[in-house]
């Protein structure tokens, strides 16, 4: 028993860091995980989703924003990358944000195609993470299943 | 008045007015506050924040909170109401004047910053905020009550220790005189 926690707990911590060394997640993210407790146990989970669904409604908006090409509303556009890129900073996803910083510009000199593009790759990206993170507290929640403690894994 | 609230509150949790549009951050915030010992109020808006405080003009609605507000923080970009004008209106009331506002913003622009300190601002957050940033805030916010008492007894007791004064140089003047009497018979 001890070692499939042993096993598991191992299997969490090399997925957490490879998340953080290919770059999807920052240094925020250790920041959130440190106000997680066992009175909170889901406080990442939760703010994830929140964060997840605010991904889905901007892009969408955004989206429509983006549709005609003679009728675009860059400035609805702006807020929404604004929104969007304070709220992965917040999160510590580290490739939303920084297709967020190149969507910007891309809507500071109102290129539409380059929004577009922009669009979706954000798109991509935080649909990668939510898999990506949904296999990490798939992980969380068979280590406490089996009895055993989320490590605290240390990012350096 | 609001020296008065301080020292009631200095011996237990600050109560924290959080005013943020973006869910995810009122959600951070919320709990970073919570993890330092202060009671936590999130409102999404400028406009809903001075709902809160009663300052909105409908006297109805002063009766909402059932706390007293020790500190403000707020994101500087909101729609509607910013943070800037949420602060100016906070230090045109009289009622809420003393209350520390805290501007938070995930954009580093010095003049903006400059703006918000002042025009009272007690200090500016860079986002995303972390724990050793509120844990700082709430030590800067606890010295301040504290400071703020430690003068509050000072006032009160000074006209005391006049009247002891006095009393000890009368009882000087009287034992010299008593001396002075002795002396001479």
């Amino acid at each position: 028993m001890n070692t499939v926690v042993a096993q598991l707990q191992r299997q969490f911590q090399d997925y957490l860091v490879s998340l953080y060394q290919q770059g999807f997640l920052d240094n925020q993210f250790t920041e959130l995980r440190k106000l997680q407790d066992e009175g909170t146990p889901d406080f990442v989970a939760e703010v994830v989703s929140l964060f997840f669904d605010d991904c889905s409604k901007l892009i969408n908006s955004m989206s429509r924003s983006l549709e005609r090409p003679e009728n675009v509303d860059f400035k609805q556009v702006d807020s929404g990358v604004h929104q969007l890129k304070g709220s992965s900073s917040s999160v510590g996803a580290r490739r939303v944000k920084n297709v967020c910083i190149s969507f910007k510009e891309c809507c500071d000199v109102q290129n539409r195609e380059g929004c577009l593009r922009c669009l979706q790759q954000v798109d991509y990206e935080y649909k990668m993470l939510k898999t990506k993170l949904q296999d990490l507290f798939n992980l969380e929640q068979q280590i406490v299943q089996a009895g055993g403690a989320i490590p605290q894994v240390n990012i350096n | 008045m609001a020296l008065g609230d301080l020292s009631s509150s200095s011996t237990s949790e600050l109560h924290v007015l959080a005013v943020d549009d973006s869910i995810v951050d009122r959600k951070v915030i919320e709990r970073l506050l919570r993890i330092s010992a202060c009671k936590v109020t999130t409102v999404e808006s400028g406009t809903r924040a001075l709902q809160y405080l009663g300052l909105d003009g409908d006297k109805g609605s002063s009766g909402l909170k059932d706390l007293k507000v020790n500190l403000i923080v707020t994101d500087y970009s909101m729609p509607g109401l910013t943070g800037y004008e949420l602060l100016k209106k906070i230090k045109e009331s009289s009622a809420f004047r003393e209350i520390p506002v805290v501007i938070m913003s995930s954009e580093n622009i010095q003049p903006r910053i400059e703006q918000c300190m002042t025009e009272g601002a007690e200090d500016f957050l860079l986002k995303p905020v972390k724990l050793a940033d509120v844990k700082r805030l709430k030590e800067l916010i606890m010295r301040g009550g504290e400071a703020e008492q430690e003068k509050t007894s000072n006032l009160i007791s000074s006209p005391k220790r006049i009247l002891q004064n006095n009393i000890f140089f009368f009882f000087i003047i009287f034992f010299i005189i008593t001396i002075i009497v002795i002396f001479i018979v």
